[in-house]
């Protein structure tokens, strides 16, 4: 079994046991899959174009059930799970998903709100902390604005805030920076590392082989359904350092105390 | 626009999209189903009424066939047999129909100068019974025969049973119209949720992924249907109910169809029309959506 682990991580958050996903009656899309993702890692996930990176994504957060083989999630068998303990184990993981899924017909707020609302709080305890989150990731002039008036940038920031608004345990992410520039790319990687550095632990499933390489973080690959060997383990030193992130305290939440990155990393508004 | 938008003033917004031209569609159809269930449950109330009222008005009377026997008048029979009959309890009077009257009630068949003089038409006695507790047909005969009148006595329990026979059958007309109008409804609400999730897939699948339950989705879709089905259900019962308010101030006390005597109270069985068809739509919305919610991992 490949463990995939940073240092003084204990607690397994995902740990997959030999396996295979098929879809109908075709032919596996993943196999033989064994690993573990500790909690407060931080991973890429890497690999050519339908090799099975979204598909592995996908048993994670639940969209799909294996054809074989044992998933645990937080410590529970999935397969012994009960469907109406899914949405709750649902609600610890958030998810970036390559199309975005953005919800069309509501405003900016109310995506990033989705979340908290389906937790069943109350509006008055977090409305607040979206405006706050839209305002980070450069959206502090498009809350009220639907998504289909949004550039593709914006698009995927909307999606990488509704992803993070709850504070998961787990953020999976499916080509987030996919339609970012490369300096785009950059600062919501800063936000994962500062996401990861409070506790969340991150896989980001990329083909940006540079933004890997410039992570720092250790990747495992994905081919034809099988899981490589990592071809980057993880480094001794922690890489957020080397994005200038300093660690002062652990905030709340990450929407209410941001500023553990500085001002200059805020996101800009872009055009639409 | 968003420049104004103030976050401390924000409300959610609803999480399923409104579609008006579908919903539009669906209100239509769900409230013609509710006005021809209406239309029917206030027709059959009336129906049902008019069976009543001919059953009360034959179960309070007999009519006795007075035959004559030897020198005896058939006046003078008829007389006997009423003053026997008015004296027996349960009978509330005892009235001889006049010859004229008798010979009026044979016209339809023989004409009016079909009828010769020396035709001994049967002399009649209309009994009104006492309708607290009107006398058997049995005692009538017993009393007749303790005159010593030979008499026939019709107390219309051939018509009787074709009139509760009719009421019943009108009834239950009814009651399976009106259960399959809502059965119509409920599968039309069936229809239309389906098509509603199927065509907000992406919705459902994206509140499913975020966390959402089965039954906080298919509450929403409840809710939706349900609101829709309520004001269908509005529409149609209250135009069901204009409808036989038209036809009660058009016909007078009895109505525009004297078989069908609708009544003021009548129409209050509309007013449980949205109630009912909201209850139906939630129920139909609910068990489809999570139906298919569940065919979700």
């Amino acid at each position: 079994m490949i463990e995939l682990a940073n240092r003084d991580q204990t607690d397994t958050i995902v740990r997959f046991d030999g396996v295979g996903l098929r879809y109908g009656r075709a032919p596996e899309t993943l196999q033989d899959l064994s690993f573990e993702l500790k909690a407060g890692s931080f991973h890429f996930l890497t690999g050519p174009s339908g090799a099975g990176k979204s598909s592995l994504l996908k048993l994670i957060y639940l969209a799909h059930r294996p054809s074989r083989g044992r998933i645990e999630l937080f410590g529970q068998d999935i397969g012994r799970a009960k469907r109406k303990d899914l949405p709750f184990l649902r609600r610890r993981i958030g998810v970036v998903f390559q199309e975005m899924h953005l919800l069309e017909h509501l405003t900016a707020f109310d995506n990033v709100a989705l979340p908290m609302r389906l937790a069943g709080q109350k509006p008055a305890t977090y409305r607040t902390d979206i405006a706050e989150l839209l305002q980070w990731v450069g959206l502090g002039t498009k809350m009220h604005a639907m998504p289909e008036t949004l550039s593709g940038g914006e698009r995927q920031r909307l999606a990488i805030a509704r992803a993070v608004v709850a504070r998961p345990e787990i953020i999976l992410a499916d080509e987030p920076t996919g339609n970012l520039d490369h300096e785009m790319g950059q600062r919501i990687l800063k936000l994962f590392n500062e996401l990861n550095r409070l506790g969340t632990t991150v896989l980001i499933a990329s083909h940006d082989l540079d933004l890997v390489a410039s992570s720092g973080r250790p990747a495992f690959n994905i081919e034809s359904g099988r899981l490589t060997s990592p071809y980057m383990d993880a480094t001794e030193d922690d890489p957020a350092d080397d994005l200038g992130l300093v660690a002062s305290g652990e905030p709340e939440f990450i929407y209410r105390r941001p500023l553990t990155l500085s001002e200059e990393d805020r996101l800009e508004d872009e055009g639409p | 626009m968003s420049m104004a938008f103030n976050p401390a003033r924000w409300k959610p917004a609803a999480l399923l999209p409104h579609e008006e031209a579908h919903d539009g569609a669906l209100v239509f159809v769900v409230a013609v189903l509710c006005f021809l269930a209406c239309a029917t449950a206030i027709f059959a109330i009336s129906a049902d009424r008019a069976a009543q009222g001919w059953a009360n008005q034959l179960q309070g009377s007999a009519t006795v066939i007075i035959r004559t026997k030897g020198s005896e008048s058939p006046d003078m029979a008829a007389s006997r047999a009423a003053e026997a009959l008015a004296g027996t309890p349960g009978v509330a009077q005892a009235l001889v129909l006049e010859r004229a009257k008798a010979e009026a009630l044979l016209e339809p068949w023989l004409g009016k100068d079909g009828i010769i003089k020396d035709l001994p038409v049967p002399r009649l006695v209309t009994v009104e019974l006492d309708p607290s507790a009107p006398a058997s047909a049995k005692a009538l005969d017993n009393a007749l025969r303790a005159a010593g009148v030979d008499g026939t006595v019709d107390d219309h329990s051939l018509w009787m049973q074709d009139i509760i026979h009719a009421g019943q059958i009108a009834r239950i007309a009814a009651v399976s119209l009106f259960a399959l109008m809502a059965l119509a409804a409920a599968s039309v609400i069936a229809f239309a949720t389906r098509a509603g999730l199927s065509a907000r897939h992406d919705v459902v699948e994206i509140m499913h992924l975020t966390g959402a339950t089965d039954g906080f989705i298919a509450n929403l879709f409840q809710a939706r249907f349900a609101a829709m089905a309520a004001l269908a259900g509005l529409l149609g019962g209250g135009a069901a109910a204009l409808l036989a308010a038209g036809i009660r101030l058009v016909g007078g006390g009895y109505g525009l169809i004297p078989v069908l005597p609708i009544g003021w109270l009548d129409l209050l069985v509309a007013v449980p029309s949205p109630l009912i068809a909201g209850l139906v739509a939630a129920i139909a919305a609910r068990v489809t959506a999570l139906g298919l919610i569940r065919a979700m991992p």
